[in-house]
């Protein structure tokens, strides 16, 4: 299928990107990868009247050890993140987790700070933001503010990003020694979006679960923070498998879909949803726990 | 482990003298050679039929309607005239006197009811998706933006989308006549005799889910005319067939239409079909005099290629207690959608003779209702009615077995028809020239590893493993080939089966074969070649293969139905004989030699006993020349062949398929997959092998992923490849595939088909591996497509009394 | 309009487009390039990917006014003449292809994978391709084709750098 018309505005750097839409008001839409906006544009269920392209905006694009964070450019693709040696050494969950983010293809042209912008409940990395914590940076003609990952997604497909706002880059803080991390996916297919998905970085000292924190993918209109869970596996001791210890993991696992509005949709509903969250939640926790 | 194979008729090198019947056969039939094909395909030199550029081509987009069943009240396409760059703007109203009705060629019974069908509606729409007007413009953005400019109003109407529910008495009627559109029945033997008293009796009911073909390549067609003939490209299975029916619907006489399948990118089925757009891009080429394209999107797609399969079986076994099957009964309800398209009607019936699958019996009963829905007509998709009954009798042998607590490779022992027994009329009323179950199937079992199968099965069994082994059986037969005429004719077909050959040595020796066959990724074009290599004795590479083209091939009856080579490829190798016939009387005149005393071997005439020879390439330029010929000979070494099976042909095969089903989450893995298929002779086994992969992956992704699904509206909720899911390569196992050699004894060269086998072998083969996994929780079916939420909902309460530690419900 | 300058297959070309315009139909219907053909509307299939500045993107999916100063490379741009690309070649070979539709997608795709991993597994292979959907081959053969290619294209370097 074909989009309807738009005029384009390709601007090249963060300055004359907020001018832009600043002149262009709420029919502008920022056009960062495309990878999500440009099949909705296809299938007409998007008709921006200007689209700002942030494609050549140097500045929005890398990865940047910033001492206790990383910092993400919001232009920086999929594919650059797990390339990241910076990432891979500091953020290993996003790594991980960005390696699942659709199909090589479209992790060349599709990039960090659009998905999470984009805020699909279905997409791998917000509920990867909302586990670890990450801090928006978002700058307007009226400066930069930054937003927790926690008040950054509202509804479905909905953030915190008012008109007039650009996500610059994201900070993800560095979690220092003894974490471990896992990203568990289910889905139908390798091409098909999570059916659930669970982020979890666990942190162990002397074989006792110390602190942990999960987000799941696809429990509700946005990624759910999984807090029963992370209260209830504080303490656990995950020596083995199925054991008293591993017992431990599980009964906190059994908490997963607590305060979670799981969608009814084509793939799933919502009572294997909380059932697959419970389960892989358990598994997320074990291989995160190592 | 050939050894094991001692009973079959294993005979993996064709033998010449099979194959030919004489001594002038060469060695290229059998050979893996690569394919001619290729060399465009690989770097980008095709003809798709939406690559075509015309000078002065306009572009046309349809209007679908967005509700399933509504009148049309108001029609306005005053605004969208208007839009930039559109020259015209039609609603069904304006095609109303000459747009005809889309053709059924196939009207089954008596009793059937064959609604009209407007290639564009005009005052009712009956499926989301049918086309209720269309913009014609200069180029293909502006044609759909000026779709939105177009205003139609709707009074919707009640949709119905189950079958069921549509036999009802009080349900909404997709047509004045009813939904009913026919009933068929069959029956052989006495079934209440068989059933009577049977100490064994299974009863099940499986749902054919519906299904979307999903070619590779979208359809597309491209209409023009020069002011007195016309011409179609279309990405189309069927140009020979498209163009008698489009000259029936359309009024353009046969003669001034010529229809071409350029490149085509996969059918399956779907490309099997005279469609709505291929008539109404011929109507406005026609009212405009300007040549027009319309290439489809995928989502257009989706709504509107005819889909596959959407059946109900209710199918019963009747059994004695030592597993012999006294009889089968089939009620069958067949999902028509809206309107009967080309052999819509059809489809079930293709099926109606494989309910026995291998096995004997006693008696069969066989009732198909046709049944209106409001959804986009089904029609053939890949195996046409032969998937859907072997998935019946597949599984329920399974059922069988698990009721009688028999091994179900014994079973099938106990019931198949042994090697020694062909040819075997079956109580369908087939007549199976040849085959041996026995030898693939020792084969399969061997390469599967069955018994250590069975070993890890009955381990994680043992150790309530919460991932659960199931192995799948599928011992399967299809009748193909299709098809001989008489047979057709009886069955109400509108045409014959036949298939049509020319073959021409040009005066330089080289050879061009026309084909009735239109190949959209078969391969013809080698196959072809390695047979008129061999029979006339020319090199590989001096055959060319013709084909497509209703100007160039002027008589074919087209590619479906796993037929080209059964029926095409036979007629190829009849034209050579006369073509060889003819250069042999040339060959003796020249060699002064009685036609008698000469020999044909790899290409030369030889004179009997002596050292005088002419080449295949000497006779061809002497008869170009014509200046010593035979008197009276006709100088021209061409013949034309048009070949009808006698009989179908019935390959058969072995597909052994284990399974890993995680009780937990309900996923299921391929862990591996063993085909071991008896398609008679090959020609190529490369392509041979690519059909069976490609099969196989077809007949998977119905058991596991794949599913058209409407909500009670009746509108399609997978219009995408987002939603309708098809399987990549990261979610299918490789295969093991072997095969068997028996060949067909009813054409001389000893084919049975292929195209379709691995589709009909291998969803059963699936869904009896996953039951037979999750059997110890009681679970006696899982829908298809066996998603992991179906799976886990037919653990039911299972999955707590036997999961690990109970927690996880 | 925008006017964007573009090199696609080692030609330049400098074009106005529409900004709403395709890669895949600029490509197609603008530079008559029709090598590389469309399967879907959703990113889905990847019949439509090329090599966009060197890796593998899918042109139903980027703006046409996004490629500019881009460089492209098409199925139609791999071979040198009648040389083939290994891939190409391997493709063939191995009968990794039966109506060819998802083919140029695929090689491309393949290509693309080679240049992060030029020894991937099986399991390697099937993952780096999920992006590209076959409808015919049942996927075997374009697994076997992608390790032969890069069998021979290693073979090439060892070749290369030992004259």
């Amino acid at each position: 299928m074909i989009p309807a018309s738009f005029d384009y505005v390709r601007v090249s750097s963060l300055d004359e990107a907020l001018e832009t839409l600043r002149e262009q008001g709420e029919e502008a839409k920022v056009l960062a990868g495309g990878q999500s906006l440009l099949p909705l544009l296809r299938l007409r269920l998007a008709y921006p009247g200007t689209l700002v392209d942030l494609g050549r905006v140097e500045e929005l694009r890398g990865v940047a050890d910033r001492g206790d964070h990383v910092l993400i450019g919001a232009m920086t693709t999929h594919y650059d993140v797990v390339a990241s040696p910076v990432v891979r050494e500091h953020c290993p969950l996003v790594a991980l987790a960005t390696a699942t983010v659709a199909d090589p293809a479209v992790r060349h042209r599709g990039t960090f700070g659009g998905s999470l912008a984009h805020a699909d409940p279905a997409g791998d990395l917000p509920a990867v933001a909302l586990a670890l914590d990450m801090e928006f940076v978002v700058r307007s003609a009226a400066g930069e503010r930054v937003i927790p990952a926690a008040d950054f997604f509202l509804d479905y497909l909905e953030t915190a990003l008012a008109p007039g706002e650009i996500l610059t880059g994201v900070r993800v803080p560095k979690l220092g020694p003894g974490w471990g991390f896992h990203y568990e996916k289910f889905h139908r297919t390798a091409q098909a979006w999570a059916i659930v998905g669970v982020a979890a970085a666990v942190r162990r000292s002397g074989g006792v679960v110390e602190e942990a924190r999960v987000a799941l993918t696809n429990m509700g209109p946005t990624p759910v923070r999984a807090t029963a869970v992370e209260q209830a596996v504080r303490g656990a001791e995950p020596g083995g498998n199925g054991g008293a210890a591993g017992g431990a993991l599980r009964a906190a696992a059994e908490r997963a879909d607590e305060d979670t509005d799981p969608p009814a949709d084509l793939h799933a509903r919502p009572d294997y949803r909380r059932h697959l969250a419970r389960v892989l939640t358990h598994r997320a926790l074990l291989a995160a726990a190592g | 482990m050939t050894e094991q194979l001692d009973a079959g008729v294993v005979a993996r090198q064709i033998k010449e003298s099979d194959l030919l019947g004489g001594p002038g056969g060469g060695n290229e039939v059998g050979r893996a050679r690569r394919r001619k094909e290729d060399a465009r395909l690989v770097t980008g030199r095709t003809q798709w039929t939406d690559n075509i550029q015309l000078p002065g081509l306009l572009h046309v987009a349809f209007l679908r309607s967005p509700m399933a069943h509504a009148r049309i009240t108001r029609v306005d396409t005053s605004v969208a005239r208007t839009q930039p760059g559109v020259v015209a703007v039609f609603s069904g109203a304006d095609f109303a006197a000459e747009q005809g009705s889309l053709p059924c060629a196939w009207p089954v019974s008596e009793d059937i009811v064959i609604p009209d069908h407007p290639p564009m509606a005009v005052t009712e729409v009956r499926y989301a998706g049918e086309a209720v007007a269309c913009v014609v413009a200069t180029d293909r953005y502006k044609a759909a933006d000026a779709l939105d400019a177009i205003e139609i109003d709707y009074e919707p109407l009640d949709a119905v989308t189950d079958m069921t529910a549509a036999l009802e008495d009080d349900s909404p009627k997709v047509h004045e006549s009813g939904n009913k559109a026919f009933t068929w029945t069959f029956a052989q033997g006495d079934i209440d005799a068989a059933f009577r008293d049977a100490p064994v009796r299974v009863d099940r009911t499986y749902v054919q889910q519906r299904l979307i073909p999903s070619a590779m390549e979208p359809r597309a067609v491209v209409a023009q005319t020069d002011g007195d003939s016309f011409t179609l490209h279309s990405a189309t299975q069927i140009p020979h067939i498209l163009r008698v029916m489009l000259a029936l619907t359309t009024g353009i006489p046969e003669h001034k239409l010529r229809v071409i399948a350029p490149d085509v990118g996969g059918g399956f089925g779907s490309k099997l079909q005279v469609t709505a757009e291929e008539v109404l891009c011929l109507l406005i080429t026609r009212r405009l005099g300007k040549p027009v394209k319309w290439t489809e999107s995928r989502s257009e797609g989706n709504l509107t290629v005819h889909h596959g399969r959407d059946q109900l079986q209710r199918i019963s076994v009747a059994a004695d207690a030592d597993g012999r099957v006294r009889g089968v009964k089939v009620d069958l309800l067949a999902d028509m959608g809206a309107y009967l398209m080309l052999v819509t009607p059809g489809v079930p019936l293709l099926g109606a003779f494989m309910y026995s699958g291998i096995y004997k019996m006693d008696a069969y009963d066989f009732t198909c209702t046709g049944v209106f829905t409001t959804k986009m007509p089904t029609d053939a998709y890949r195996g046409a009615g032969r998937p859907e009954a072997t998935f019946a009798i597949e599984r329920i042998m399974d059922e069988l077995a698990a009721e009688l607590g028999m091994d179900p490779i014994e079973l099938r022992r106990r019931n198949w028809i042994g090697h020694t027994e062909f040819p075997y009329t079956t109580i369908c009323g087939l007549t199976y020239d040849s085959g041996n179950y026995e030898a693939a199937t020792d084969r399969a079992l061997a390469l599967f590893g069955y018994d250590k199968l069975r070993a890890e099965q009955a381990d994680r069994r043992e150790r309530d493993d919460p991932v659960q082994l199931g192995i799948g059986v599928s011992t399967y037969t299809e009748m193909c080939g299709l098809a001989p005429s008489r047979v057709l004719g009886s069955l109400s077909y509108g045409a014959g089966g036949w298939e049509h050959a020319s073959v021409r040595v040009l005066p330089t020796g080289k050879v061009e074969v026309v084909t009735g066959t239109s190949p959209h990724g078969q391969g013809h074009e080698t196959a072809w070649s390695q047979i008129v290599a061999d029979a006339l004795g020319v090199p590989f590479e001096d055959v060319a293969v013709i084909h497509g083209d209703t100007s160039s091939s002027h008589k074919g009856m087209d590619t479906y139905g796993s037929r080209s080579l059964v029926v095409g490829g036979v007629a190829v190798v009849q034209a050579c004989e006369k073509v060889k016939e003819k250069a042999k009387q040339v060959a003796a005149h020249l060699m002064e030699a009685s036609p008698d005393d000469v020999e044909f071997s790899r290409g030369e005439f030889r004179v009997r006993g002596t050292g005088t020879s002419r080449t295949i390439q000497e006779v061809a330029l002497a008869t170009f020349a014509a200046h010593d010929l035979p008197d009276g000979f006709e100088p021209r070494l061409d013949a034309d062949a048009t070949f009808d099976p006698d009989n179908f042909s019935f390959p058969h095969g072995t597909h052994l398929c284990a399974v890993e089903v995680d009780t937990e989450t309900g996923a299921t893995r391929i862990r591996s997959y063993v085909a071991v298929d008896d398609v008679g002779n090959v020609v190529n086994p490369l392509i041979v092998e690519g059909q069976v992969h490609g099969g196989i992956a077809q007949g998977i992704a119905q058991a596991l992923f794949e599913e058209a699904v409407h909500d009670a509206d009746g509108n399609l909720l997978t219009t995408t490849m987002a939603d309708y899911l098809l399987p990549s390569a990261a979610d299918l196992p490789a295969y093991t595939t072997d095969r068997t050699e028996t060949p067909a004894t009813t054409n001389p060269l000893g084919v049975k088909g292929v195209g379709e086998a691995g589709t009909i072998a291998s969803t059963p083969a699936v869904v009896n591996a996953i039951v037979d996994a999750l059997r110890p929780y009681g679970v006696r079916d899982v829908p298809m497509p066996c998603t992991p939420e179906r799976v886990w909902r037919a653990l039911g309460p299972a999955r707590t009394t036997k999961s690990t530690d109970g927690g996880l419900s | 309009m925008p006017r964007i300058s573009v090199t696609v297959d080692g030609i330049r070309y400098d074009e106005e487009v529409e900004p709403r315009l395709l890669l895949v139909h600029f490509l197609r219907d603008r530079l008559g390039k029709t090598g590389t053909p469309i399967g879907c509307d959703t990113s889905n299939c990847g019949a439509c990917t090329v090599l966009l500045d060197g890796r593998s993107a899918k042109s139903c999916s980027v703006l046409a006014v996004q490629a500019d100063g881009c460089d492209i490379v098409t199925i139609e741009g791999l071979a040198a003449g009648e040389s083939w690309h290994p891939m190409q070649k391997a493709f063939h070979e191995e009968h990794a292809l039966q109506c060819g539709y998802c083919t140029p997608g695929m090689i491309m795709a393949a290509i693309d994978l080679l240049h992060d991993d030029p020894d991937p597994s099986e399991e390697d292979i099937r993952e780096g391709l999920e992006g590209n959907l076959c409808r015919c081959t049942g996927y075997c053969t374009i697994v076997r084709a992608v390790r032969r290619a890069a069998r021979e294209m290693s073979q090439e370097q060892e070749g290369a750098a030992a004259s």
